[in-house]
């Protein structure tokens, strides 16, 4: 498969290089938000739309930054519009759900100190994604971030029936499984295979 | 919350019509924000630039020293199939390449930089072109992301490496592209002078080297001997 | 924690709290994005340590300083903007200081602004006390968030590599663990470091039961 194909950008976020598991990032939601698969789905999808809209912004703002040679001015206004972009989210959510509104809680305002939205404006820049390919890798690291939020939930809410010793109950378990996760992860590489 | 070191007209703003002033002082505030925060930012980019500029020379100074056995001094160029260019010309197209020479001002190769994704990530490498001979004679790995204690074998195992002494790369007939495609093998199954012996257990990575040498010289090698003459009178 | 409207004296427990009481890593669970990204090798694991305790302390002291001057309504995002600021700074001034670190630590250097640590510092904290005190707390959590992160950075090189700092420990023949340089190893070591952390707090407590003549407790 083309490395530059959209595909290839689609599984690399999503699943070889997923962005909790591999890249580490957005590690706060994912221990505190993936107690129950209901919570989870609403956090994965929450964040795939915020990270939709960041990367499209931060695609214009890279590009006008460019232009005007002043790109170290780059990571203030990438903050400034995640931040902006998170509270049009809140926004929208209040007006549209009250009841996944109350769900989310705390989480949402939260998501913008998230680093999964500012690592994926960061990672596009870094790899010079065209406006295509940047939509093709924020719609796989959502994709990706909601798939490892929903393993992780399912689980968790298994392990609740469980006996586990009092040492590692928490965040101890949270993480060893994780490492679990991420270790079969690791089979997606070589996805979309040696490209000839 | 802090009450008492608030500014007192905040106080009134849950009980009453939301007063005129804060929203004034709120742009105030974040533009004052904004000016210092852009002001410092400044300042230091101003004041590393010089540094990073050194930091990035000496890098590429000691990339090319090791990928081109005897070279002492560089000058940069812009190749691509309009023509040759000097390399500090600001908007002027073309591939940066490196011409090393030593101190009797020959040319002893030119330097490329190339990549191509491996296991993990992109492999970035810088290598060098012996025109002379027709060959690559080095190779070093500038940026990688490879699994550690396999793949990024690729950067330092002295047998790998060894590939890239005096890989041929010969152009065909007719000067325009290479005779022979550079392409890695499996481990011990080398038996032509254009072929890399891969890694055993880190085969994506090595194939990447050879795919992007391959990409590279296609490309490049051609171009370069097309421009040679210039290329050695340029000391 | 100093109630909100108590301008707090400087103690030394104002820096101690941020080591081990209120540590931002082992405790608060906070900012553990780069603990686990970055801490594959110790000298990384310094870099990361060193780049954040900067933009803590810097930022502590300016909120602190403006604290009177910011309305509650914007100061979040002031924190972000001042913070951001601070990180671009800690950004170039690595890039000048060694490319090949600024090419090891890779996007995490710029990932510093969302760690909530420093803005979960600036609001709880550095907003409210004095300049003194917001300095050396911020100091205290920085140093904290070190500790975690050598913590991490020693065990996963020692293990996944054999060396700390480069310095071959183990004698040619160990195979390392490689897994360990890998993002599962991230996550074991850091779930293995909690857990042995848990079990020092609960043997503590079981303990000071006892020192007390509660039979032993719910176990």
């Amino acid at each position: 498969m083309d490395p530059n194909s959209l595909t290839f950008i689609f599984l690399n976020a999503a699943l070889i290089n997923n962005f909790v598991l591999a890249l580490f990032l957005g590690l706060c939601p994912f221990l505190g938000v993936s107690a129950k698969k209901e919570t989870a789905w609403n956090m994965g999808l929450a964040t795939t739309f915020v990270m939709l809209v960041s990367s499209t912004s931060a695609y214009a703002i890279n590009w006008v930054l460019t232009e005007l040679e002043i790109e170290f001015l780059r990571l203030i206004c990438y903050i400034a519009v995640i931040a902006s972009a998170v509270q049009l989210v809140e926004m929208t959510v209040k007006k549209f759900s009250p009841t996944l509104f109350r769900a989310l809680g705390i989480f949402l305002p939260l998501i913008t100190t998230n680093c999964a939205i500012l690592g994926l404006a960061l990672f596009q820049t870094f790899r010079e994604y065209d406006f295509l390919q940047s939509l093709a890798f924020s719609v796989g690291a959502g994709v990706g971030f909601t798939l490892a939020l929903m393993l992780m939930a399912g689980l968790r809410e298994k392990l609740e029936l469980a006996k586990v010793p009092t040492v590692s109950q928490g965040a101890a378990m949270s993480l060893m499984l994780a490492g679990l996760l991420s270790l079969a992860f690791m089979g997606f590489a070589g996805l979309g295979g040696s490209h000839a | 919350m802090s009450a008492s070191d608030q500014v007192p007209a905040n106080h009134t703003t849950e009980n009453q019509a939301p007063p005129q002033t804060p929203g004034i002082k709120m742009l105030i505030t974040l533009g004052g924000i904004s000016m210092l925060a852009g002001l410092l930012v400044v300042m230091v980019v101003q004041y590393t630039a010089p540094f990073i500029a050194e930091n990035q020379r000496i890098a590429i100074e000691n990339a090319i020293i090791r990928v081109i056995p005897g070279a002492t001094s560089r000058k940069d160029f812009l190749l691509d199939s309009e023509g040759l260019k000097a390399g500090d010309q600001d908007d002027a197209t073309g591939e940066r390449i490196y011409a090393a020479y030593d101190d009797n001002g020959k040319l002893k190769g030119i330097a490329l930089k190339a990549e191509a994704t491996g296991y993990q990530d992109v492999i970035r490498i810088l290598y060098g072109y012996d025109p002379a001979c027709e060959c690559v004679t080095g190779i070093r790995v500038l940026k990688m992301a490879e699994t550690p204690g396999l793949g990024d074998k690729i950067a330092f195992d002295p047998e790998f490496l060894d590939n890239f002494d005096a890989l041929e790369a010969k152009l065909n007939a007719t000067g325009d592209a290479l005779e022979n495609a550079i392409h890695a093998v499996k481990h011990s199954n080398k038996t032509r002078p254009w072929q890399i012996d891969a890694i055993s257990g880190a085969t994506i990575s090595s194939a990447a080297i050879g795919r992007m040498i391959n990409e590279s010289g296609q490309r490049m090698f051609p171009l370069i001997q097309k421009h040679l003459a210039e290329l050695q009178g340029g000391q | 924690m100093a109630l909100p409207n108590q301008q707090e004296k400087v103690t030394l427990d104002t820096f101690l709290r941020g080591l081990w009481e209120e540590n931002p890593v082992f405790v608060m669970l906070l900012g553990l994005c780069p603990v686990l990204a970055v801490t594959n090798s110790t000298m990384n694991a310094i870099a990361m340590g060193t780049a954040t305790t900067f933009v803590l302390v810097a930022s502590s002291t300016l909120v602190s300083l403006l604290r009177n001057f910011i309305p509650k309504q914007v100061r979040i995002a002031t924190y972000i903007i001042i913070i951001a600021t601070f990180v671009t700074i800690v950004d170039y001034t690595i890039q000048a200081i060694s490319l090949d670190l600024y090419n090891a630590l890779g996007a995490f250097i710029q990932l510093i602004v969302a760690n909530c640590v420093i803005l979960g510092r600036a609001e709880a904290y550095a907003s409210k006390q004095k300049l003194g005190a917001s300095v050396i707390n911020a100091l205290g959590m920085g140093a904290g968030f070190t500790i975690a992160l050598l913590c991490l950075g020693t065990v996963r090189e020692l293990l996944g590599a054999g060396t700390i700092l480069g310095f071959p420990i183990f004698s040619a023949n160990f195979e390392p663990w490689v897994v360990m340089i890998l993002p599962p190893g991230g996550f074991f070591v850091l779930g293995a470091w909690l857990l042995l952390f848990e079990y020092l707090k609960q043997k503590r407590e079981r303990t000071i039961l006892e020192n007390e003549g509660v039979p032993n407790g719910s176990q």
